[in-house]
Formats: C-alpha cells, sequence, structure tokens
C-alpha cells in the first residue's frame, strides 16, 4: 500500500510545522507516507511554554504536545537529533548530518528561527546565552544553583519572561534595554510604566536607555560594559533581543529568502514541491513568531497538500499576551494612536488597571490591558472580525456595568442568621462562608467555592456568596473572571470564536494553546470542548468518547448503584405489539428489576448489570433512545386528527417525522420535543425545547420551555401552513441553538438569556433558515446508533466487561 | 501480599479504565495519558459510585455519580472534598505488557 502514498519530508519538528502534519492526518490520514527531521533531541514541545518550565509552573513533560507514541501511532518515521544539511531539489532528496538520505514528493521547511545573538565583543564567552530552547532553560536552571547575579538583555516580551524565571530561580537580575520603556512593541507608555513597577515590585532592576558595547571577563563572563562607560556585574548574560528566521538551508538549497523563506499564500516557496511554514517562513514581507499566525499558516498547508479547496491564507492580526506570574499584561492589534484614529483610555493607579481602546472609522484596531486581561480575548475578536462598535465604547471600556456595583442586597444578607443555609445544594450556612472569607484568607467567588463548594453545584447562590464577599472581605475582595470552568479564565464566547479562529481540532491543541490550568481538563471543560469542536468541525473531527460523561460513554443511564437503564426509541410514542413483546422479553431473560413508562412516553428498563447492556441491546435489535445524552430525547405526541374527534392535525405522524429527522443529533444539552394535534395541548408542547401545536390549517411553533428545575412557558417563534415548514423551522431554530447556546444551556435559559427577538430575527431571512437547515443535516448525515456499533465492535464491547479473570503468580 | 496477573496494558484504552473483582473487593484499574496504570478500590467514600465509570482527567478521577474527585497515585479525595479510597501495587512487564497487581 506504501507504494501508492506519496513521501513527504518536513525539516524541523516544532510547533507550527507538526501542527500543519496533525491537521492533515485529519483530512488526508492515507495520503503521504510522512517523514520529520528534527535537530533537537526531543518530541514536539510547546515552546511558549518554555517561560513555564522556567519560572516553576510546569516540567519539561507538561509542554510535551505529541509523545513519541503520537508519531508511532500515525505511522511518522521521526528522526530526532538529526539535521539536515543539504536539499537536492532537482532529485528531491535531503541528507542529513548523519548521513541519512530521504526523497520526497513534497518537502516542508518548518526550520523555525534563531534567538538573534547580539555581535558584541565578548559574546562567546561561557555564561552567555539565549532563551529559546529546553536546553538554555536547563542551563539557567544549573546557574542559579552557583551564581547570582543575571543580566538579561532585551525588555521585550521574551527578555521579561526569561527575566522572572531568573528571579524565580533566586538570582538578582537587571534588565538592560536600549528604549526608554519596555515591551514598547506591543505597550504604550502608560502600561508600559505600570508593568515595570509591578515587575520593579517583584525584584526585578531595570537599566533603560542602555546601549551595550562589550561582554567583560576572562572565560566566564563578569559584567557588560555599555555605551555610557558604565558597567554592570554579571555571572550570567541572557541575550532575549529577538529572533531571526532560520532560513540558512534554504539559502543554501537555491530556494528563495529574503529575511525568512519567501512564501506565497499557499505557503509555496519558489520551488515546486517544497513549502514553508511557521517562523522560518516571510509571508507578504511578515515572518511571525508568534503560535496563532502560525497555526493558521499551518490549516493553509494541510488542506493544500490534502488537495482540500481553501482560500489562502491573508496574514494575521497579532496579539500578545505576557506570561509572567502576578502581571497580566495583554495587546492586539494597532496600539498606538495615528493620524485619523482616537483612544479611549481607563486609568486606575490604586487598583493597577489599565485599558485602552483605539479606534478608527467607529471599528476597534487595537487595545492595550494591563491589570485585568479578561476582555482581551473579546476585543482582539472585534479587532479580527472588523466589528461596527459605535455606541458599545463606554461599556467596553470599563467592562462590567457599573450598576453591579450598586446593588442592595447587603442589608439583608448582614441581617441573615450565621446558620442560615445560602447554597441549597450543599448545604452551606453563611457561617462557613463567612470563616472561609475571615479566616480562610479566601477572597474571590472562586476560593470560597473551593474551600466550601458554596456555588460549586447550580451556582443559584452565587449572587448572595458574592454579596458576602463585599461585606466581610470589602476591599480584600478580588474579581476573578470566571470561565466554563476552573481550568481556564475563558467564556463559552471566547473559547468557541478561537477554536474557529486558530482552526483548533482537538481537545488537546485547545487546552494547550489557550494555557488551560490543569492539562487534561476536568470533568466539566471535556464534555463541553469535545462539543464545540464537534459542532464547529462536524465532518473532520473525531469525538472523543473519553471526554464524555459517563452516561454518553456508556450510551445508558448510571443509577445511584452503578446499574444502567435501557430505554429503546419508541418515535413519537408509538410502538407494536411485536416490538412490546421484544422488550418484555428481553427484560424477563435479563431479570429486570424494573420497567416502567418515561415521562417522554417509553419504555425504560431499570437496574441493568453493566455487562448485560451489549447483550441486550443485540437482543432488543432496535435504535437506541439515547435517554441518557446531550441530544434530542423524545418527541411527545397525543394522537391527533388520527382518532381523537378535536383533533386537527396529524400529531402523530408529525411526532414520528421530526423524531426520525433529529434523533442522534448532539445538543448542548438535551432536547425535548412535543406535538399536539389541537390548541388543547395534550402533548404538553408549551413546556418543551421546541413545541408544535396544531390549529386549524396550520401550526403553531414554540421555543424555550422547559417543565424541569425551572418551570418555562415557550414563547411563539411563529405560525407556518405546511409540514414541511414546521420540519424548516425546527431545523433552522435547533441549529442555532447548537450554535449559539454554551455547553449544558438548556434552550428555556438560552432563549432568556439572547432573547427571543435576537432568535427571531436570526431565523427570520429564509436563506438563512436554509443555511441552518443544510448545516443540521450534514451534521445528521454523519451519525450512527451507538447501540448497533458496540455490539458490532469488540474493542468498545470490551470495556462494558471485567478484565480478564485475576491469576496468581 | 497475593501477586496476580490481571491483564495486559492493551486491554484498558487510555483515559479509561476496566474493573476487576477479586474475593469481595471490586478494583478498578486505570490507564492514564502517561502509559502508567493504577488501581484503586472501585467505590467513591461518598456514596459508593463506582469510580471506574468517572472520567479520567490526569491523573485523577471523577466520580459519575457527584463529581467527587480522586487522586489515584495517593487515593487522596481532592478538596473540598475529603475521604481517601484504597490504592494497590501495579507493576507492569515492559516487554510483554502483562499488568501485575498485589494486594
Amino acid at each position: 500500500m506504501s507504494t501508492l502514498r506519496k513521501k513527504l519530508v518536513m525539516v524541523g519538528n516544532g510547533m507550527a510545522g507538526v501542527r500543519a502534519i496533525e491537521h492533515l492526518l485529519k483530512l488526508a490520514p492515507e495520503a503521504y507516507e510522512i517523514t520529520i527531521f528534527g535537530a533537537e533531541p526531543h518530541p514536539n514541545y510547546n515552546r511558549i511554554m518554555l517561560s513555564s518550565v522556567l519560572a516553576g509552573g510546569a516540567s519539561m513533560n507538561d509542554i510535551i504536545i505529541n509523545d513519541l507514541e503520537w508519531y508511532h501511532s500515525n505511522g511518522i518515521r521521526l528522526y530526532t537529533g538529526h539535521t539536515v544539511t543539504s536539499i537536492d531539489t532537482r532529485q528531491k532528496t535531503v541528507y542529513t548530518d548523519k548521513g541519512i538520505e530521504a526523497s520526497y514528493d513534497e518537502l516542508i521547511l518548518a526550520t523555525g528561527s534563531n534567538p538573534f545573538m547580539l555581535p558584541l565583543p565578548g559574546a562567546e564567552k561561557e555564561g552567555v546565552i539565549a532563551f529559546r530552547d529546553i536546553k538554555d532553560t536547563q542551563i539557567m536552571q544549573e546557574t542559579a544553583k552557583t551564581h547570582r547575579k543575571a543580566l538579561v538583555i532585551g525588555g521585550g516580551l521574551l527578555g521579561l519572561e526569561a527575566a522572572r524565571g531568573l528571579l524565580h530561580l533566586g538570582m538578582e537580575v537587571s534588565v538592560v534595554h536600549i528604549h526608554e520603556y519596555i515591551m514598547e512593541r506591543q505597550l504604550d507608555e502608560a502600561a508600559s510604566v505600570m508593568l515595570r513597577k509591578e515587575l520593579e515590585e517583584q525584584g526585578m532592576k531595570f537599566l533603560l536607555k542602555k546601549q551595550s558595547e562589550a561582554i567583560l571577563g576572562k572565560k566566564r563572563v563578569k559584567g557588560l560594559l555599555f555605551a555610557d562607560g558604565e558597567i554592570a556585574e554579571a555571572d550570567l548574560i541572557v541575550m532575549a533581543v529577538g529572533i531571526k528566521p532560520n532560513v540558512e538551508l534554504a539559502r543554501k538549497s537555491g530556494i528563495e529568502i529574503n529575511r525568512g523563506i519567501i512564501v506565497n499564500d499557499y505557503m509555496e516557496t519558489n520551488t515546486p514541491g517544497v513549502y514553508s511554514v511557521g517562523e522560518c517562513a516571510e509571508h507578504r514581507g511578515i515572518a511571525y513568531g508568534l503560535v496563532a499566525p502560525l497555526y493558521e499558516q499551518g490549516a493553509v498547508l494541510a488542506k493544500r497538500l490534502a488537495g482540500v479547496q481553501t482560500e489562502g491564507y491573508a496574514g494575521s492580526i497579532t496579539s500578545t499576551k505576557l506570561k509572567v506570574s502576578g502581571v497580566d499584561v495583554f495587546s492586539a492589534g494597532q496600539f498606538t494612536e495615528q493620524p485619523g484614529s482616537r483612544a479611549l483610555r481607563y486609568q486606575d493607579e490604586i487598583e493597577g488597571v489599565y485599558k485602552k481602546l483605539v479606534i478608527k472609522d467607529d471599528k476597534l484596531v487595537g487595545a492595550v490591558l494591563f491589570g485585568d486581561t479578561g476582555d482581551g480575548a473579546q476585543l482582539f475578536s472585534m479587532i479580527k472580525n472588523n466589528e461596527n462598535i459605535k455606541g458599545m465604547e463606554k461599556e467596553l471600556l470599563l467592562g462590567v456595568s457599573s450598576d453591579a456595583l450598586a446593588s442592595p442586597k447587603g442589608n439583608r444578607l448582614e441581617a441573615m442568621a450565621d446558620d442560615e443555609i445560602i447554597c441549597g445544594c450543599n448545604g452551606v450556612s453563611k457561617g462557613a462562608i463567612a470563616e472561609a472569607i475571615q479566616s480562610g484568607g479566601c477572597t474571590s467567588v472562586g476560593a470560597i467555592k473551593a474551600c466550601t463548594k458554596a456555588s460549586a453545584s447550580c451556582g443559584g447562590c452565587k449572587p448572595l456568596v458574592e454579596g458576602l464577599l463585599q461585606i466581610y472581605a470589602g476591599d480584600n475582595a478580588v474579581t476573578v473572571k470566571e470561565g466554563i470552568c476552573g481550568c481556564t479564565t475563558l467564556g463559552r464566547d471566547e473559547i468557541v470564536a478561537e477554536i474557529k479562529r486558530m482552526e483548533l481540532k482537538t481537545v488537546k491543541e485547545v487546552m494547550n494553546v489557550l494555557d488551560w490550568s490543569n492539562d487534561e481538563g476536568c470533568a466539566k471543560c471535556r464534555p463541553s470542548l469535545n462539543y464545540y469542536l464537534g459542532m464547529l468541525w462536524p465532518e473532520e473531527y473525531i469525538d472523543e468518547k473519553e471526554s464524555r460523561f459517563t452516561n454518553e460513554r456508556y450510551h445508558a443511564n448510571i443509577q445511584k448503584d452503578g446499574t444502567y437503564s435501557v430505554v429503546p426509541r419508541i418515535y413519537g410514542g408509538v410502538t407494536t405489539p411485536a416490538d412490546l413483546i421484544k422488550i418484555a422479553e428481553v427484560a424477563a431473560k435479563f431479570d429486570v428489576p424494573m420497567v416502567k413508562f418515561t415521562g417522554g412516553q417509553r419504555l425504560d428498563l431499570l437496574g441493568v448489570k453493566k455487562e448485560d447492556l451489549p447483550k441486550m441491546w443485540e437482543e432488543l435489535d432496535m435504535p437506541s433512545g439515547h435517554a441518557y445524552g446531550k441530544t434530542l430525547r423524545t418527541v411527545k405526541t397525543c394522537v391527533g386528527s388520527t382518532f381523537c374527534r378535536f383533533g386537527t392535525q396529524d400529531a402523530i405522524g408529525m411526532g414520528i417525522r421530526l423524531e426520525k429527522a433529529f434523533e442522534r443529533l448532539n445538543t448542548p444539552a438535551k432536547v425535548k420535543l412535543a406535538v399536539s394535534g389541537c390548541p388543547r395541548n395534550c402533548a404538553e408542547a408549551t413546556i418543551k425545547d421546541f413545541g408544535v401545536v396544531a390549529i386549524d390549517g396550520g401550526w403553531e411553533l414554540h421555543i424555550g420551555g422547559n417543565g424541569g428545575v425551572h418551570v418555562r412557558a415557550t414563547d411563539l417563534l411563529c405560525v407556518v401552513k405546511t409540514d414541511d415548514e414546521v420540519l424548516e423551522w425546527a431545523s433552522a431554530f435547533l441549529q442555532y441553538y447548537r450554535e449559539n447556546a454554551g455547553w449544558n444551556e438548556r434552550t428555556a435559559q438560552w432563549v432568556e438569556r439572547v432573547g427571543l427577538d435576537s432568535i427571531k430575527q436570526a431565523l427570520d431571512d429564509r436563506e438563512e433558515r436554509l443555511a441552518l437547515k443544510e448545516r443540521i443535516e450534514a451534521t445528521l448525515r454523519l451519525t450512527s446508533d451507538p447501540w448497533k456499533q458496540i455490539v458490532n465492535e469488540p474493542e468498545l464491547r470490551k470495556n462494558f466487561e471485567p478484565i480478564s479473570q485475576p491469576e496468581t503468580v | 501480599m497475593t501477586k496476580m496477573l490481571v491483564g495486559n496494558v492493551n486491554e484498558i484504552d487510555i483515559k479509561g479504565s476496566r474493573k476487576l473483582l477479586v474475593g469481595n473487593t471490586e478494583i478498578a484499574l486505570f490507564r492514564l495519558t502517561t502509559g502508567e496504570v493504577l488501581a484503586v478500590e472501585n467505590k467513591c467514600p461518598h456514596k459508593g459510585g463506582a469510580l471506574s465509570e468517572g472520567m479520567v482527567c490526569g491523573s485523577r478521577v471523577h466520580c459519575p455519580l457527584h463529581d467527587w474527585r480522586v487522586d489515584l497515585h495517593s487515593g487522596n479525595v481532592l478538596a473540598p472534598d475529603t475521604g481517601h479510597v484504597t490504592t494497590y501495587e501495579v507493576e507492569i512487564d515492559p516487554e510483554s505488557g502483562h499488568i501485575y497487581l498485589t494486594l
């Protein structure tokens, strides 16, 4: 088979290149035989996280993106510690320093970049290093054990991260910078000064407006001489003044270069069959040194190699975040004022918060945030999308609305007795929360949650917890922006926007790129990321069953004693004597302790042992009713015009049609439908997520109802005449919900949050409706019955059985 | 102390688990992303939930009943909840992938 595959060779084993390969493997897994050469002796790691390794927040293992097992299981031949020394572009062959040669059909140059070393006299001395790879990090860690004084040349992003890491290692650190303020390429002067103060408080020193002239010392570095004649002592000098694309191999091989390897919008060099991606590539005059643009380039290249139609890469607007503990800095786009643009600023010296928005023609073109960078992702997405922000300026600048601060809940809370319960789910009293704040040192809602479990379940008491925090912690209370879970500060919309923008395709990748604090996430974020990825990339994304909750992994509801329940699908609540007999026989055969009708007109076989599930499904030979999932559950119906003397339409037929259309659909939360045959509404359609009520000559369509925790009656969406229209609107509504609601957010909450009008508006245009319908259909075409799949595949079935009988040895 | 052969690593999915019964004790075996296989008693100290059915995140498992988190190395329940589950020694033969459990 390998003879059919084309040979793809990649020089470089870094983030950008391997990202492109990962993407390619998903698009065209069988197309290429892949060989990768990497000069470093490691598998692919996350270079952005080196500063965290240095600062002690992560170990080398934590930052590996693809381990050796990954290369192996994807059939990639990996040569680590091999440097490619030359390319014969005519014979299409590469040669390495260890005497290996590899021929290619397609070649990717992903050689990355090298640190730029200032050509100072003495730069070759021992103790002068860059901050670029694991080796540099190790040298810093070693040096810190025996030496005290460190100088970092370069007050940019990289320099400050290196300096922070060295501080953490216990060294005395001074940052030497040629400009009068630090991070001048990302920050304006006001933010830069605030940053410097903050870092000085952490113990960093600064030597600004200093031009380095020579490195002093005999064998090992002793100090640094400046152009003004001053000298600074140093046992270690880290040069972090920038990077330069590594074009040496390309240059030698006759591939066109400038500052970097020149590529077009499809990452092609001027040499046929040779591509370049990452920090070594120069696109429209720019060589990027940040991960987001490189991932965007990788996505284009992967599509090109897979033969998938793609728009070319058009360049990126970039954003930066400083990864230094205790300091939050963010900048994006064009952050200085230019003629024709204006800037809005908010500066709070007491809290150390600074915010600047640069606006041109009513559009946001740049932003700088210091102290509170929570809004960064949202602002960045507005910059990228060229959104008109007229009228929103003040809200964007001030963040949360100011009336949140002036709530009158204080008095009532203060008067409350200590033993009164604040959090009903977890039984946490006012006294317990007060104690956590006063003696437990909790100064944020998150800390209180972690310490007492208050507001950790349904979250309904969160405003009360916030109120108590105000009362007991007062000025010490900190507002921490809460993300979808404790592993991230990003909210749902920010995460979805970043997944789209960077074309992130796996849960692991999302966590890696978006700086998750737990490397494998938690039971909250994993299922939600799995859903978002599946919703955004229905065709490419491979569902991660290990990131689904128990019920969806075993396709049955887990009960409190560890048994499960089996609910076969009964379309529209209609069954046949033959099916009833079959269900009864299976229930009897497997000694099912209880058979019960569900709330949605189906039969529930409760108390089934896990080992019995696949056998029962096999014998039932009926599709899964998905009574366990975040998916379409039931479509409840009344008898409608088929038998009822009042019925005006065929409710049963409509119900069955809807259930067949949407069964197995993944949704943010469970979804229930109902169809009533007349306005008497016997199927209770007005407390369903999507309710259909027949009227004379048509159908009323209702949305956002719920009969569960908070009972909510539906809102009327519209009235239609034909059955096809019911399906069209139901499709569009469900898909719009899938694309816009948060994970675990029922339609009832969602409709309340976004407002009925916004949904009506979105669905009103027929073209839009049909586009949504097309997208839901594309997703539905890819679904299959999970019961059948498990019955047929031993690899899946094994997880229902105990592992082999233990033998004593 | 009894040492026994209980299966092979490739019978457990990564971030997955299998259970087995030894005497009257149900034991859950987990295979982490790092390749490690860890064994704990298959019973959450809270309400006896089957830990083998929970989601594995790093070296923690989330109980499927009420989301208590158990560290699989130490057997300790993570704050804010408290408690402990018994852990068992696991050895893996690097050649054959055989899993040996000692208890």
